[in-house]
Formats: structure tokens, sequence, C-alpha cells
């Protein structure tokens, strides 16, 4: 009998602004339904961020709590965690505290973690709707997903985007949404990312467990289809 | 209400009494052309006719306003009933029309002629933008939490605007103890009541709005731990037993609309009701005088089912509800829009708990039920996905009680259908 698989939610009480908490659900129901044992540990401010659990769930949150978030994490050594090879997928503030570096509450430049190779700095106006993305480097099919947030993201030589923007602001610089690097990526969809785009919860699933039986997703293929069609209109075709 | 001096006369200058009869004809042209009742359409043309309207119209009232992301509706209905009950004639806006738009609409209403007192629900963010139209308002500050993040932003920042416009502005604030984003955002103002309801969504508030450190909490208290921020004593309220600060049993509360957060709801507008000069026990009968408010906790009967009306604006309202349905065996015909009014990303779906429906026969409907069929998905509630009217889908059940929960939007069109208002 192996472990059940570990999904660490960091924080929900400071990176759970946009129901991102769902992306661990899904990634538990995922191997659950497939006969994989999961949990999710769900991770308090005051606890220790636990260094043993395979997939590590970042959320979107306002200024000072990722503020708090980065500093706690920071103190808690999650980047032994990074090392050691854990599958790591931040959204929105959880994304920007995985960078080098980010602008906090009070203007100032505090710095991220440094597990991605980007800086993101205010845009001065919110980017906020539809988001659809080709995924070219991670060559799965259309990303969708709903982006409010007013960082600009800019990638470093080691960060390799997710792809092309096709619709909405994504990193806000060079067309382009997300990073990639090894196991670690950072996006700026919301919805929660994984509900909206299984495949993308698949991938990182099978980092884990390795390749993955399908599921019935019709559930998921209608909204999918919906949204894609309401974002992108007759562009958009099957 | 005894202690009311008699309104001053309202005068207003030439332009505004023509930009608003020329706005009561625009409602009249929009009544004709079937678009609703056309009061709001009206006041808008009289707004940029006048924009400095409000500032004239509100002079002379006495007024009450009450705003916060959940409970303003039936909290408003709580303070009229009040102030009703203490003798008052009162003019009130109804859901929907909380903006300046509405207000002015109210104001320059047939109904508000005889009116002496103003219950007015305010939008979170327009209420610091009219507040100093007032003179000396009596202001209820129930709770803030996510709702609309892509109009609102954070939270915080209007917890900040009410923070600014209180510190600048005299009125009587009477606020939710157990909220730290309300208790910081009326700290500026120098006359502030508080009234403990208790608070089950801290989701929001756990860094401090005032220094960033973080909230510490127990079952009754709350405080910062790195600043001066804490929990303020005031009005307590213990099941539903309001108790003044010095631990007096003041009134029972026993609203006639369901729910604990509703108890918390009266609890601020009889104390609200008591700074209009109602008594706090004639306020208290008055609260519980209210059943129904704009259609919800309402039952209607549409074919063969009887359909209790629910409705639940964001994470917080949703968990009040699903809490106190959790026990109905009765199915759901559960409702989600995201229009502008409910917010346009429906993500909030993923932070509330749907698993407690399971076990109960689940239609998803609204025009984002297929955003709902995944979040119930990954709950492992089965359900129906329904894309016709809600009311076609009423008629078609066989049991004889259904509760119908909705957001925003998705009640408002239910309650239209139903031709509830």
């Amino acid at each position: 009998m192996t472990e059940p698989v570990g999904i660490a939610l960091v924080f929900p009480e400071l990176l759970g602004t946009y129901g991102d908490g769902g992306n661990a659900l899904v990634l538990q129901r995922r191997l659950q339904w497939r006969g994989i044992e999961a949990r999710v540990i769900a991770v308090g401010v005051d606890d220790p961020v636990p260094s043993s659990c395979d997939v590590y769930v970042l959320g979107g949150g306002e200024d000072a709590p990722q503020t708090l978030a980065t500093e706690r994490l920071t103190a808690h050594g999650f980047d032994q965690a990074v090392a050691r090879g854990a599958v790591v997928f931040g959204v929105c503030a959880g994304f920007q505290i995985l960078g080098r570096s980010f602008t906090g509450a009070d203007g100032t430049q505090q710095p991220g973690l440094g597990v991605l190779d980007c800086t993101t700095r205010p845009k001065g106006t919110r980017m906020i709707g539809e988001l659809v993305v080709e995924a070219t480097a991670l060559q799965l099919p259309l990303l969708t997903g709903f982006e409010n947030h007013g960082g600009i993201t800019e990638l470093g030589a080691d960060a390799t985007p997710f792809g092309r923007v096709l619709v909405g602001s994504g990193n806000g610089a060079a067309g382009v949404e997300g990073v990639v690097t090894g196991r670690v990526m950072g996006t700026y969809l919301h919805g929660p990312a994984l509900a909206r785009n299984p495949a993308l919860a698949d991938l990182l699933l099978s980092w884990v467990v390795g390749p993955l039986e399908p599921l019935d997703d019709h559930v998921v293929d209608r909204l999918r289809e919906e949204r894609l069609h309401a974002a992108l209109g007759r562009r958009h075709r099957g | 209400m005894p202690s009311t001096p008699p309104r001053r006369p309202r005068r207003t200058s030439a332009r505004t009494r023509v930009a608003a009869s020329l706005g009561r004809a625009a409602s009249a042209l929009s009544r004709r052309l079937g678009r609703g009742s056309g009061s709001v359409v009206g006041a808008r043309v009289t707004l940029a006719l006048a924009p400095g309207a409000l500032d004239e119209l509100a002079t002379g009232w006495r007024v009450a306003t009450v705003s916060g992301t959940n409970g303003k509706s039936t909290t408003t209905a709580f303070l009229r009933a009040a102030c009703e009950a203490g003798g008052a004639t009162v003019a009130s806006n109804i859901e929907g029309s909380n903006l300046r738009s509405g207000v002015v609409a109210l104001l320059t209403s047939a109904r508000a002629k005889d009116a002496d007192v103003a219950v007015l629900e305010m939008d979170e963010l327009a209420l610091p933008t009219m507040l100093p139209s007032f003179d000396a308002p009596v202001v209820v500050l129930l709770n803030l939490s996510r709702d609309q993040l892509d109009r609102f932003g954070e939270v915080r920042t209007v917890a900040a605007r009410w923070r600014d416009v209180l510190g600048r502005h005299p009125a009587v604030v009477v606020a939710n103890a157990d909220d730290p984003l309300v208790v910081w955002g009326a700290g500026t103002a120098a006359d502030v009541t508080f009234v403990g309801v208790g608070l089950r969504w801290r989701l929001d508030a756990v860094s401090c709005p005032n220094c960033g450190g973080r909230i510490a909490s127990t079952e009754r208290d709350w405080w910062c731990e790195e600043c001066e921020l804490r929990r303020p004593t005031g009005y307590e309220l213990a099941g539903d037993e309001l108790r003044s600060a010095d631990g007096r049993v003041v009134a029972r509360l026993q609203p006639g609309v369901p729910g604990a957060h509703n108890v918390g709801n009266a609890a601020l507008a009889v104390v609200a009701a008591e700074k209009m000069g109602v008594a706090i026990d004639v306020g208290a009968q008055a609260v519980a005088s209210v059943t129904s408010v704009s259609g919800r906790y309402g039952s209607v009967t549409v074919g063969r089912a009887t359909a209790r009306l629910l409705l639940a604006k964001n994470p917080a309202g949703w968990r009040e509800l699903l809490a106190m349905t959790e026990h109905e065996d009765r199915p759901a015909l559960v409702a989600i829009n995201a229009r502008i009014a409910d917010g346009k990303d429906p993500s909030w779906l993923w932070d509330v708990e749907y698993e407690r429906l399971h076990g109960r026969k689940v239609v998803a409907a609204g025009e984002r039920a297929a955003d709902l069929a995944v979040r119930l998905h990954y709950a492992e509630v089965p359900c129906e996905v329904w894309k016709g009217t809600l009311v076609e889908r009423l008629r078609a059940f066989d049991e004889p009680e259904v509760d119908v929960l909705a957001n925003y939007t998705a009640f408002a069109d239910l309650v239209r259908e139903l031709k509830l208002v």
C-alpha cells in the first residue's frame, strides 16, 4: 500500500480570494475517481508548511495577505519542497509570490520566493475578464479562465510561458500567459483553473503518479464549450 | 415618532425642480414603453440635468442608511418597519435601486411627498459618495465580504472609503462589532455604537485591514496581533436576546424571516431605530412583523409544488442559506447567473460548500448552470441541468415542496416571472 498523494492547500485564509481552493479539490477527486488515494492538507497561517507533500496549490489574494503569505513561506523553508521536486501550482497572487519580486501593498518592491524567473509590477489598472490561452508549451488544448489582477509579470530568460493569449491580458506583457519551469507553474487563470481545464489538472497529476486513464469529463466539456464560445465567439470551432 | 422635530421645508432650486420634472416625464415615457417602473431612468435624466440634485433633495430629511455586503434589503425592511411602528411616515427605496439614481428617484417620487423619514438602502461603494449630502444621518454598517470582485476590487478598499467619509462628515453610526473590516471602516466616526451579532464568515478578514498583521479570534472575540484594532464593546446579541453594554436584556428578537443572520440584522436595525427615536422594544415588535422582503423568504405555489424562495448573493450569504436548509430533503432548484450585478466571475462557487446539498434532488439552472454543474460534479452531488426558465421547471416538479436557491439577478428574474413585485 503506497502513501496517499498529499496535496497542500497553502494558506487558504490568505490566498483564497477567488475560489482557487477548488484547484486542490479537483486534483484530489481526479485521483480518487481513478482509484488513487489522495488527501488535501489545508495549511493554516500559523501551521508549519509540510515539506513532504506531492503538490502545493497557492491561490489568489489581496495585497497585504500576499506579503504576509510570502513572509511565512520564506520562514518555513518552502524552497526545500520545491528543490525536492514537488509540483507547485500558483494562481494570481500565488503566481506572483513564486517570482523574484512583486510590488506590495505599500508600493515598495518586495522579494518573492524566487522559484520562477519572473518579476511583477503594477499596471495601474486591473485586467478583468475571460482569458483564453494557447497552451503550446504544455501541449494542451486551449486553456480557459477568468482573470482579475493588476500586475504585469515579465519573464526572465529561464522562464517559459504557457503560450499565446487569444483573449484577455494574461501576464500583461509580450502577449503571453503563465510560466512553467520544471514542475512549477504560475498562472493568472481563475475559474478555478483546474476545474475549467481538466487536461491541465491531469498534466500536474501525471508528474506525480505517471500516465493516467481518461475520465468521463462531459460535464466539464459542456462548460468549456460554453466559456470558449463566449470568449472567442465565432472564431472558436469545436 | 414622538421626539422627532417637524421636518424643515424642502427648498430646491429652479434648476433641480425643472430637472426633476423632466426626470418624471422620462419615467412616465419609460413606463409607457413597457420598460419597468421607469423611476431610475427618470432619476438619471434628473441627475444629467442637475448633477448636484441630491444635495438639494436631501435637505430636510431625517435619514437612516443601511449598507454592507449582505442583509441590506432585509435590514432596511426591519428599520423601515421599526420607524413606522414609532409613528413615522417612511419613504424607502426598493432593492436594486440603491445607487445615487435610485435614491434620487425615491426623493423625487410622489410617495416621498408625505414622508418625514427616509430609510435608504445604499450600495457599499455608493454610500461614501452620497453620505455628505445628508445632515447627520444614522448609518448602519452590516458587514463586508467578497462580492462582485470584478467591480469592487479588494474588500479592504471599500472599508477604506467608509473610513474616509466618516472621518469628514458627521453621522450617527451603528456598526457590526464582529466584522474587523466594518470596525476599521467605522473607526473614524465620532459617534459610533457597536453591536456584536456574531459572524460566521471570517475569510475576508484574516489579515488586519489597519496594519496587515494577523487577526486572531475566538468564538466571541477577535483582535489584531500587531496593532490596537480589536473587537469593540457595545450591545451584544446572544441567541435572540439583545443586551446593552451593561448586560441588561433590552429586547428579544424574533424577526418574521428565518435564519440566525437575520436575528443579527434585526439587532442592528432596532439599535439604529433607537437612534431615530424609536424605543427598542417597539422596534423589536416591528421586526417580528416583517415576513418577506421583495419576495425573499416568501412561498409561491407553481403547478403542484409550493416553492420557498431563497436568495444568496455571495459565499457568505450562501453559507447562511445552506446552513438554514441543511436538514431539508425537498428538492433544490439552484439558479446561478453571472451578470454585472452578480459579478461576472462565478469562481466563488468553489468557496461555497455545495456538498451540503448531498442527498437532495438538485437541479442546476440559470445562465451559469454549466459552472454550477461542474462545481456539483466535484462535490459529488448529482444534478440535472435545466436550460429553461425557473417557472417552467417549477411546474414540472411532482414533489409538494421545493426550495429555490438563487443568486441576485437569477432571483430578480424569478420574482419578475412570478410577478411578485
